[in-house]
């Protein structure tokens, strides 16, 4: 579904992609785990074109996407869920959500998936009118995820969604990232936990300053001894 | 005094005050969507009046067609420098975009000069606007509470846009956080167009206001109510609509009373807004309803 | 290249500057000035503006600091200058509405004293308006520096007593020459020259760069700051009343925002934070200032007569100011500097590939 070749990256006078290439396939979950400025964030917000690339290609289904606007981007169905949530507190839940539909017309079924997105986190629903910058972490994350959800997005990239939350939390998003890829979703997740993310995940790629040093599947790369020491912290 | 005076004083502090807020309020948005001190705001207000003259005096138009088409021609230029001269430096640092920005208001101002030349000219009144009501014994031009009547509505106008709406919320979206707003397909672009539209319109009606009320026009007459008017949206708290109102009042009606109460200071009234800044940046610098801005890295 | 040879090369210039000054000013052994005095003028206009730029270009170039005073500056080091320097008849003249304030009414003292109180005056005004504003950041700081400078120059047409108000003030002695204003720009050169290359100009970099690490890395960056600030007022003050001695008349009007815009705009074309760029923009803007003076001058070609645009060469100073912002933001010289080895290896570099 998503291809990446070659692909690097110039911020200011630093390379922080150094030719990555990936794959995502349809209804697959991929992660990326890797350490702080190996270049996970960068390479999810180039290809949503935050980032624009020094050269490579990004082909998602067919069309690609290296120099296109952000929003032709997402109206192509890719959709990111940014670090650190990213809600807009002073819009209350219910805009964001709308928000996250802001290029669909289709004004019906953007009611549906509101109420769908409501029954993934009936704390959304419970909030609706409450400004975004008064719930709590994990509200935030919902709200984020759901906001993502609304553009209907055909691969929903994350960047560390356990971020600052508590442990006990943290299981309830990766349970929800099961769920929506249950449903049929593409996923692309950025991960610091590095365990949680891999044991989820369909395909796994280990990143480290900028180039793609590992890849296999997510249990392989469990069982992969590097990965064990580097990134789970096993001796 | 008596209190006749006052009530006349301050019913032309209020009159002022709607004036200043009118025109803080382009101000304020555009700061709060891209963080610049948009120095030619000020001048778009000259340029409306003079487009108004002209349209009278030149084309015979009947004035409140003069004003309409003053307000739309001032729109388009509004937007026309935001496209020219302040979104290539989209990525630029902040201050280079401000020296952008002084250019541009000095651009206006000399071509002001070039094209309208320097003497001042004499504003059309209609007679509605200078007939004197006496409410009481106070006496009161029409344009007095006018003023405050049009600001009162665009306000009202402007909330509806901002919270009851697609782009007024996308507006308060790009506001907060740029790169979020592009993950929700909102096109930027277009949502800061449309915000220097909305502000130099407000800028267009408030300088057709300004030559109403000061019907002496000239390249320059846009510079220091541009100065105030953005003094009263930083006291107010920067970023935020009611803030600018209040700015605006507050600057208005404190100005006002100032002469009206020492005389022999009439002399400081310009510098009263920039002592009131000052103030107000040492004091309480996110302004009197401001919240806290964290500066963007 | 070794240092002596730098050394040596910066004498001779210094001394064929002197030359060619004491020419231009007096003749030198017989040989008339080359130059008349309307030139002279503008090689004092251009002196003058290179020490103004380069005391803008400090704080707003090489601190990060963006201020908008700097005609508020100049005001003060003008008015001191003209007060200390008239004589009592002069003053007497002036203060026709209300008389001057003692003891102004009675003192006069020499030029350079004159000059050294309005650069000390104007610093200290600087020292007094940096410590509340200079906490402030980026077009904060643009906004109140300007207002300052508005309020300077409202109390200035106000303080009818000590400035004669909005009248302004004539027949201020004509003191300033070459030697003055080359002295004024060769001092403020080498003052920021050897300022930069000191640890203070390290640290005014370090803070322009990123504050909160210039802080971090034991940089008192307020300090720094002011200090910045209060040279550049000092310069500013200086430079406002060579100019004031040279122009020979001023009033509050002069020292509105376009003055300091014009100053801006030889920092900004010169590229913020190179002294050699403020130095060769200063030269070009007071030039074309004088150049494009025909613009606003009415014309006659035959039979067809042009009437004068006054106006027209601000527009073009606009115009100048947005192109290089737009398209070329680091001006003529970004951060780079003038030196001996860069001309004289870029010259054996040329010779080498002929």
């Amino acid at each position: 579904m998503l291809e990446i070749k070659d692909l690097h990256v110039h911020y200011g006078g630093i390379h922080a992609l150094k030719g990555i290439s990936l794959t995502v396939p349809e209804g697959k979950i991929v992660t990326l785990i890797g350490a702080n400025g190996a270049g996970k964030s960068t390479t999810l917000r180039a290809i949503c074109g935050l980032v624009k690339p020094t050269s490579g290609s990004i082909v998602f289904c067919g069309e690609n996407l290296v120099g296109e606007k952000t929003t032709t981007i997402i109206k192509k169905g890719i959709t990111m869920v940014p670090e650190g949530r990213r809600v807009f507190p002073d819009l209350t839940v219910h805009e964001n959500l709308i928000l996250g539909a802001y290029a669909r017309q289709d004004h019906q079924a953007i009611e549906e998936d509101i109420k769908q997105v409501n029954t993934l986190f009936p704390r959304l629903l419970e909030r609706r009118d409450q400004l975004a910058g008064t719930l709590s972490g994990g509200e935030q994350q919902m709200l984020a995820v759901g906001r993502a959800l609304m553009s209907r997005p055909r691969l929903l990239m994350m960047d560390e969604p356990s971020l600052g939350l508590a442990p006990v939390l943290v299981q309830d998003i990766f349970q929800i990232i099961r769920r929506i890829n249950n449903d049929g979703m593409t996923i692309l997740l950025i991960e610091q936990n590095a365990k949680a993310a891999l044991e989820l995940a369909d395909y796994g790629y280990v990143l480290e300053t900028g180039s793609v040093a590992l890849a296999g599947t997510g249990k392989d790369l469990l069982a992969d001894d590097r990965v064990r020491k580097v990134y789970l912290g096993e001796s | 005094m008596t209190a006749t005076e006052f009530l006349q004083h301050l019913a032309n502090g209020v009159s002022l005050g709607s004036l200043y807020a009118l025109i803080a309020i382009g101000y304020t948005m555009v700061y709060g969507i891209i963080r610049l001190v948009n120095f030619a705001h000020g001048d778009l207000l000259m340029v409306a009046a003079y487009i108004a003259f002209y349209g009278i005096l030149l084309f015979s138009l009947p004035w409140p067609l003069a004003f309409i088409v003053a307000v739309v021609l001032t729109t388009l230029i509004g937007v026309t420098i935001e496209r020219v001269a302040y979104r290539p430096l989209r990525d630029a640092p902040r201050i280079t975009v401000l020296i952008s920005a002084i250019g541009v208001s000095f651009l206006l101002e000399n071509l002001g000069l070039v094209v309208f030349g320097g003497r001042s000219k004499a504003f059309y009144v209609p007679p509605f606007f200078a007939a004197i009501n006496h409410i009481g014994e106070t006496a009161v031009p029409n344009l007095v509470w006018f003023i405050p009547l049009v600001t009162v509505a665009l306000l009202l106008i402007l909330m509806h846009l901002l919270y009851r709406t697609r782009i007024g919320m996308a507006m308060r979206a790009v506001a907060r956080d740029l790169d979020t707003a592009r993950l929700m397909a909102i096109d930027v672009d277009q949502v800061i167009s449309f915000t220097f539209m909305v502000g130099s319109s407000l800028a267009a009606i408030g300088g057709l206001m300004w030559g109403l009320k000061f019907p002496q026009i000239n390249p320059l007459m846009g510079a220091m109510p541009g100065l105030k008017c953005f003094i009263a949206a930083v006291v107010g708290g920067i970023g935020n609509i009611g803030g600018a109102v209040v700015g605006g009042f507050v600057l208005g009606v404190g100005e006002i009373l100032l002469v009206a109460f020492f005389p022999e200071l009439a002399g400081y009234r310009d510098a009263f807004a920039f002592i009131l800044l000052i103030l107000t940046l040492l004091i309480r610098p996110t302004g009197l309803l401001g919240e806290r801005v964290a500066e963007k890295v | 290249m070794t240092r002596k040879n730098n050394y040596l090369y910066t004498l001779m210039a210094v001394a064929a500057l002197a030359v060619v000054v004491a020419w231009a000013q007096t003749g030198l052994f017989g040989l008339l000035s080359p130059w008349d005095a309307y030139t002279v003028r503008i090689m004092n206009l251009c002196a003058i503006n290179i020490g103004l730029g380069l005391a803008l270009n400090l704080v707003n170039g090489f601190t990060g600091q963006f201020s908008l005073g700097h005609a508020g500056f100049m005001a003060i080091g003008a008015y001191t200058v003209a007060l200390l320097a008239m004589s009592p008849a002069v003053k007497q003249m002036n203060f026709f509405m209300v008389p001057l304030i003692a003891p102004f009414d009675k003192i006069q003292i020499s030029f350079w004293a004159g000059i050294l109180w309005g650069g000390l005056l104007s610093a200290f005004f600087g020292f007094l308006i940096g410590a509340p504003v200079l906490r402030l950041r980026g077009d904060y700081l643009a906004i109140a520096t300007l207002g300052f400078a508005e309020i300077i120059r409202v109390v200035i047409i106000n303080v009818k007593g000590l400035t004669n108000g909005a009248l302004g003030l004539k027949g201020i002695p004509v003191y300033t020459n070459l030697w003055w204003t080359t002295a004024y720009a060769g001092l403020t050169v080498l003052l920021m020259v050897r300022l930069i290359k000191s640890s203070y100009g390290r640290a005014l970099k370090a803070i322009r760069e990123d504050e909160i690490a210039a802080q971090a890395m034991g940089i008192d960056v307020f300090y720094h700051k002011m200090l910045a600030f209060v040279l550049a007022a000092f310069i500013a003050g200086v430079g406002g009343g060579l100019q004031a001695s040279l122009i020979g008349s001023i009033d509050p009007a002069m020292y509105k925002l376009p003055l300091t815009f014009q100053i801006l705009l030889m920092v900004v074309l010169g590229g913020m934070g190179s002294i050699t760029g403020t130095v060769i923009a200063a030269t070009i803007v007071t030039a074309l200032m004088e150049i494009l003076r025909f613009v606003e001058s009415p014309l006659t070609l035959g039979a067809i007569h042009l009437p004068g645009i006054p106006g027209m060469r601000m527009v073009v100073f606009s115009l100048l100011l947005i192109v290089v912002t737009l398209f070329y933001s680091h001006g003529l010289m970004g951060d780079k500097e003038f030196s001996w080895d860069l001309l004289f290896s870029r010259r054996t570099k040329q010779g080498v590939t002929q």
